[in-house]
């Protein structure tokens, strides 16, 4: 990144919200790249003289109904809700700096049609739609990142189009075109490289809302199938021995929640970092 | 506190500076305002005359309206007269001073002229030819001859680039050279305008806005332009550093035989720099003519009160101002007739009714206005453009 930021680090790290929820998504990162190294058993080991234990030394955080141990099925599906989150705002991040770009640089009648669309798209409620979509095209973690990506662009569009208003007038901008740049150019050479820190901000707050909606979905049993672990389908197989097994709801339910919170304060810390008015 | 005092307060001070005992402060500063350019006496030097100098641009009844508000399918039927029936030429290697208040379309003009806005009618002739039937491949290749330069040296660069790619990036657009061909055009351009090679590796926000402007000089001198239109350059600087820029600017002329139109409210700086000088109301042309005209003779009531708001720095001399009355009007809905005509001074009945033409009153000076350059006979001008 440009020297104009060189000193985005140290504001960020005194920010210390900010820092704590790096922390986790640093920390979930080396979890579910390494999760077979972490996981002190297989997440798919069934053993059938375990079942239902509560948290012991042999198994931190207990062992599910199958008698599988419940931390080395949550380091597993911590992969699962990371690459959702990722590859589905990715999916959306990439949709909308496109159809943003358009409609800010061009206006006129492409402005238009990108805006009412994007107006008809925030029409549905969005998890209903994600739900009727995967019931019609089958569950799979493939289904659900594509679904989640392309019905969460919307926000990310009105951001980016706002900031192409402002920058196709600017005069570095003018000048480019008066030098004789083609759109292509002027776009992404001049005016996307302007607007990315909003766009940056968007997308770290995506990933937490991507990684809620799979876990909703795994618990609802339209997301992640069973056996492969998802901290959603956990919560769900927990459910039905709440009374006696607390600890089959409880860990999964607290890694979403920390997940979701690290990325949220790393997302308000970028923002709030990048943000000129708030500059000392 | 009354503002009587607030007055006196203010007239002393001034008189502390111009008159007492802070002497350096007083020549720099005198000196910089002066740059051999405020009270300069003007010899009665002619431009060439008409004929003889081929026109770079010709701009014929230039007109562009900017609509005010556009809803979903309803078109908008108000319109700003940004420019409005503008006649004009620019001859090759002359500077041509575009002078007006703000918003009476200035920058808009400069702006047509580049194609960076497309005119609602009217031509506008590069050489001859209309830029805005140019097919894309054409206009590219006469974008290498006509450049820009901008007011506010903060925005006219990318914060992401460094000045080396911003300086390069012409170069690359158009394909001209090779990686160290273009290394060296850099370089010699970064030399060019007083930059030197370790400043090309820096970001813009490390630069002074002297400096900057000097980078945005550069970046206009890189495909050898012809024409340069300059949106008031030195607006935005340090009293100190315009001279500089304008200096620059001027030397850069003799060397490349460059043509300017400078746009500018700052009457000292375009009475330094132009060979003609354009006053501009309302989307108008009202005078035109050489800067000895202009400045001297003027013929136009607007010119005289923009000539007598220009300020002196010695507060002894008491000028006879013109002061114009009301607000600049509306550019939505201007005033019928001449559109000076409800500040003027020398007012008559024909102005509220009808339009002057911008009419010659020999030697290339040309003025609109009904009491100082009557025409013989007036017929009705049509008011406005319908569209």
């Amino acid at each position: 990144m440009a020297a104009l930021y060189s000193d985005f680090w140290a504001r960020l790290f005194k920010n210390k919200l900010a820092v704590a929820g790096l922390a986790v998504v640093v920390a979930l990162f080396f979890v579910a790249v390494f999760a077979h190294s972490f996981a002190p058993y297989p997440p798919d080991l069934i053993d059938t003289s375990q079942v239902l234990e509560a948290p012991s030394k042999q198994h931190f955080l207990g062992t599910d109904i199958l008698g599988r141990d419940v931390l080395s099925r949550m380091i597993h599906g911590a992969g699962v809700s990371l690459s959702v989150g990722f590859v589905a705002v990715g999916i959306s991040t990439f949709i909308a700096v496109i159809l943003g770009a358009l409609a800010g640089y061009y206006g006129g009648v492409v402005e238009r049609i990108v805006m009412r669309f994007v107006d008809i798209m925030l029409c549905f409620p969005s998890f209903f739609l994600i739900l009727a979509v995967i019931a019609f095209i089958g569950p799979s973690i493939y289904n659900i990142m594509i679904v989640i990506g392309v019905t969460s662009w919307m926000g990310v569009t009105r951001l980016v189009r706002a900031e192409f208003l402002s920058l196709k007038e600017r005069d570095f901008v003018q000048a480019a075109i008066a030098q004789g740049a083609s759109d292509l150019r002027v776009i992404f050479i001049h005016c996307l490289p302007n607007a990315m820190a909003p766009v940056l901000v968007a997308a770290t707050l995506g990933v937490a809302h991507a990684v809620l909606v799979e876990s909703s979905l795994s618990f609802l049993g339209i997301g992640v199938q069973p056996p492969d672990p998802s901290w959603g389908n956990m919560l769900t197989e927990g459910k039905d021995n709440i009374e006696i097994a607390w600890w089959l709801s409880v860990f999964p339910g607290l890694a979403i929640l920390i997940t979701v919170m690290g990325y949220n304060l790393l997302g308000e810390g970028i923002r709030d970092t990048l943000d000129p008015r708030l500059r000392r | 506190m009354e503002p009587g005092l607030n007055q006196v307060g203010a007239e002393n001070a001034c008189r502390r500076v111009c008159l007492g005992s802070d002497v350096g402060y007083r020549s720099r500063l005198f000196a910089a305002l002066r740059g051999g350019f405020f009270v300069t006496p003007i010899a009665s030097q002619t431009a060439p005359s008409a004929d003889a100098t081929e026109a770079l641009v010709r701009i014929e009844r230039l007109v562009k309206y900017f609509p005010v508000k556009e809803g979903f399918l309803r078109k908008a039927d108000l319109y700003i007269h940004a420019v409005d029936g503008v006649d004009l030429e620019i001859r090759r290697s002359e500077t041509l001073g575009l002078v007006g208040e703000s918003g009476c379309g200035k920058s808009t003009l400069g702006r047509l002229v580049l194609r960076l806005e497309k005119p609602t009618s009217g031509r506008i002739l590069f050489e001859g030819r209309d830029i805005n039937t140019l097919g894309s491949t054409e206009m590219k290749r006469l974008r290498r001859r006509m450049q820009i330069i901008f007011q506010d040296p903060y925005s006219s660069l990318n914060p992401r680039r460094t000045v080396y790619s911003t300086l390069a990036e012409p170069l690359i657009i158009h394909g001209i050279g090779s990686r160290s061909e273009r290394r060296a055009r850099v370089l010699a351009l970064a030399e060019e305008v007083g930059l030197r090679p370790e400043h090309l590796d820096r970001y813009p926000h490390e630069f002074s806005g002297g400096q900057r402007q000097r980078i945005g000089i550069a970046r206009a001198l890189a495909l050898n332009p012809g024409l340069i239109i300059a949106d008031e350059p030195v607006s935005a600087l340090d009293v100190s550093i315009r001279s500089q820029v304008i200096n620059l600017l001027e030397d850069l002329q003799e060397r490349h035989g460059l043509t300017y139109l400078f746009i500018s409210h700052d009457l000292s700086v375009v009475e330094h720099i132009s060979d003609r000088v354009a006053v501009m109301y309302l989307g108008k042309i009202v005078e035109l003519g050489d800067r000895y005209q202009i400045f001297a003779e003027p013929l136009h009531p607007y010119t005289e009160a923009l000539l007598s708001a220009v300020p002196a720095p010695d507060p002894e001399l008491t000028l006879d101002r013109v002061i114009l009355e009301g607000d600049v009007p509306s550019p939505i809905d201007p005033p019928s007739g001449c559109r000076f005509h409800p500040r003027c001074r020398l007012r008559i009945p024909t102005c509220f009714e009808i339009e002057p033409p911008l009419n010659d009153v020999g030697n290339g000076h040309s003025a609109a206005c009904h009491v100082r350059a009557p025409v013989e006979e007036i017929q009705a001008l049509p008011e406005t453009l319908h569209i």
